[in-house]
């Protein structure tokens, strides 16, 4: 049984999926000796090679368009962007080139290509390396939007990204890149998109998050649980494609759903997943699906972070307010 | 460049004349959707693209170069299914080394880095000719395209038209630089100034930026300086920007005449073989317009055809209750 952190796990999907395939290269801003700035890519230049793990100039719209260009001549690209804010710099080449080849050229062409991206607040970064901005790409049909939150997920689903035909965005909770190893087996497996995962068991209420936001969904149901509320946690996993199924089906179970997202409130996915559940299954609510986000406001310095992004507390306050309800 | 070679170019610049002259009238008769022509820049289209081998290198477009793309194989139907909005029958066929047209100026070019650079990777012995504008020069694209292609030594060659007009905003406003050819120097390589309007010149600079390319030099920046004898686009009324003796003083420079002269000097070219080539290409571009016409029609359902491999769960329902709104 082998026990890895997410970089671990990121780190050994990569290496061993470029054991296998010799087309699978990785690419981006010092992803060569340094390992890249979180070290998800240690070991793999020695291993590999400069030819297949490639130090790319600054600029982030030559790394994704070349990206797509990689896939078009055979190669199969793992893109890394050192921080999921900076794709605003390769923003065309992402949203409006890569998710939209296929279509573009009648089928003609496939762009398998795979965009790395850590994210998120809680690690005092200056600012644009927090922005949370994984709905923009949501907007961009074409593209697959994967959100894991833990190491055994960040394997199987890095995998499966790799080898989906289609484009994918890979968002890395970079708060949780060293919170904690756990069982991540050698060798190939995959998390099929798609498919929601019930994180924790509970009657009352439905916490419905991904990526970071299911740690925090986590602690806060212990924190409830010991004012006597049982809260399950529902990690999407991926964004798109959404299981709306595994959703609707769990929230019907508790009548009540609090959705936990670290993206600005208005517009974030959270929007989408309330609005769903309105068509789906309005009848069989009990109280208002209630929403905890970041503010709408650009992301603070990070003396101020803690205030910015959901926290324990005010998930905790939206549940009772839906209990009440 | 032999008479030979200089006379198959004059057919292609000569189909490429004709056929925007006939997608103009046919856009204006509402058959065709907005479209632009490279009236005047033929020299420019037809000696780049006779530089470049169709069975081993690529062609990635911006869009004004479409006899570039047919020469390059693309069949004339194709692109014509293209512009009568077909689905199905516009993809660009298997083993034909050409790109979609790209419409965000630019964005064309890092991915034509990254094909060129995939194509050493695979061990393949092929070059990539990407096309851009004076325009498009400004974009951030063209930087990042050519520095990385430096960086790479990508076997690359950057055609850039420069057609003096970007729409209505003059090459002076574009850049301050006195040749776009310079800016090559930045990345690393060389820029190669060119006439434009030139077949032979801009076919023998061609063929060795692309000789450098194959051989491990390198890629090379070739600006074509030509002028765009028509408009921008369908849409677009140059009598609103452009004055009128710089227009005169570019139709005296036309590329077409000027290789027919050449040629009826050599004895190789008069009006009654005009006449022939005329009514043979007329006749080339019937038959693509009738084979495009008569291909299949795009149907709803093919909104949804290729925007995924597998198509999500979500997409799938939406896709069926389009097709159910339709039934009912």
């Amino acid at each position: 049984m082998t026990q890895r952190n997410i970089v671990e796990a990121i780190n050994n999907a990569l290496y061993e999926e470029m054991e296998v395939d010799p087309r699978v290269m990785v690419l981006g801003l010092d992803v060569g000796r340094l390992g890249g700035v979180f070290r998800t890519t240690t070991g793999l230049v020695e291993r590999f090679g400069g030819d297949r793990v490639v130090d790319m100039p600054l600029a982030e719209a030559s790394i994704l368009g070349a990206s797509l260009g990689l896939a078009i001549a055979g190669m199969v690209p793992v893109a890394e962007i050192q921080f999921l804010g900076f794709t605003a710099q390769g923003f065309h080449q992402l949203g409006p080139q890569l998710a939209k080849y296929r279509q573009r050229s009648r089928g003609r062409y496939q762009c398998q290509v795979t965009v790395r991206a850590p994210f998120g607040g809680g690690i005092r970064s200056p600012e644009f390396h927090s922005d949370a901005v994984e709905a923009q790409f949501v907007q961009t049909p074409g593209i697959k939007i994967v959100m894991p939150s833990n190491p055994y997920d960040a394997k199987g689903l890095l995998l499966e990204a790799i080898r989906d035909p289609d484009p994918v965005l890979f968002c890395e909770p970079d708060r949780l890149y060293r919170a904690g190893r756990s069982e991540v087996p050698d060798g190939s497996y995959t998390v099929p998109f798609g498919q929601a995962s019930l994180v924790r068991e509970g009657e009352h209420v439905t916490l419905v998050g991904w990526s970071a936001a299911v740690e925090l969904c986590t602690r806060a149901a212990e924190t409830l649980a010991a004012e006597g509320v049982s809260a399950a946690v529902l990690d999407l996993r991926t964004l798109v494609p959404l299981d709306v199924e595994t959703l609707c089906a769990q929230v019907v179970k508790t009548g009540r759903c609090v959705i936990v997202h670290e993206a600005p409130l208005s517009a974030g996915f959270g929007a989408e997943i309330s609005a769903t559940l309105m068509e789906e299954v309005f009848y069989d609510l009990q109280a208002p699906v209630a929403r905890v986000g970041a503010f709408d406001v650009p992301f603070p310095a990070a003396s101020l972070e803690e205030y910015y992004l959901p926290s324990v507390e005010r998930v905790v306050a939206a549940v009772r307010r839906t209990l009440e309800g | 460049m032999d008479e030979e070679l200089l006379l198959e170019a004059l057919r292609w610049m000569m189909r490429s004349r004709l056929y925007d002259t006939r997608a103009i009238a046919l856009q204006r008769q509402g058959q065709f959707g907005v479209y632009s022509p490279g009236i005047g820049q033929e020299a420019s289209i037809i000696g780049s693209a006779m530089a470049v081998d169709p069975a081993r290198d690529w062609m990635v477009p911006q869009y004004r170069e479409l006899m570039a793309t047919v020469h390059h194989g693309l069949p004339l139907e194709v692109i014509t299914a293209q512009f009568l909005g077909k689905i199905a029958p516009a993809r660009i066929p298997d083993g034909v080394r050409v790109l979609p047209t790209q419409v965000a100026i630019a964005a064309q070019l890092p991915q034509a880095t990254g094909l060129a650079w995939g194509l050493r990777l695979r061990g393949e012995d092929s070059v990539v000719i990407a096309y851009i504008g004076d325009g498009g020069s400004s974009e951030g694209d063209f930087h990042e395209a050519l520095n990385l292609a430096g960086v790479l030594k990508a076997p690359i060659v950057f055609f850039l038209q420069n057609n003096q007009w970007a729409i209505s905003t003059s090459r002076r406003a574009q850049s301050a630089t006195s040749s776009f050819a310079l800016r090559a120097a930045g990345y690393g390589f060389d820029g190669i100034e060119v006439d434009g309007n030139d077949v032979m010149a801009v076919y023998s600079a061609t063929c060795d930026a692309v000789g450098l390319a194959r051989g491990g030099g390198g890629p090379t920046l070739i600006e074509a300086v030509t002028y765009r004898m028509s408009f921008h686009n369908t849409t677009d009324n140059p009598s609103r920007y452009r004055d009128p003796k710089e227009y005169d003083e570019a139709l005296s420079r036309d590329p077409i005449e000027r290789v027919q002269k050449y040629l009826a000097g050599l004895g190789l070219w008069d009006a009654q073989r005009e006449a022939a080539l005329l009514e043979e290409l007329r006749g080339e571009l019937d038959r693509a317009l009738e084979l495009a016409l008569a291909a299949p029609a795009p149907r709803p359902e093919d909104l949804f055809t290729n925007a995924y491999r597998n198509l999500p769960p979500r997409v799938r329902r939406q896709k069926a209750d389009l097709l159910h709104g339709l039934k009912d």
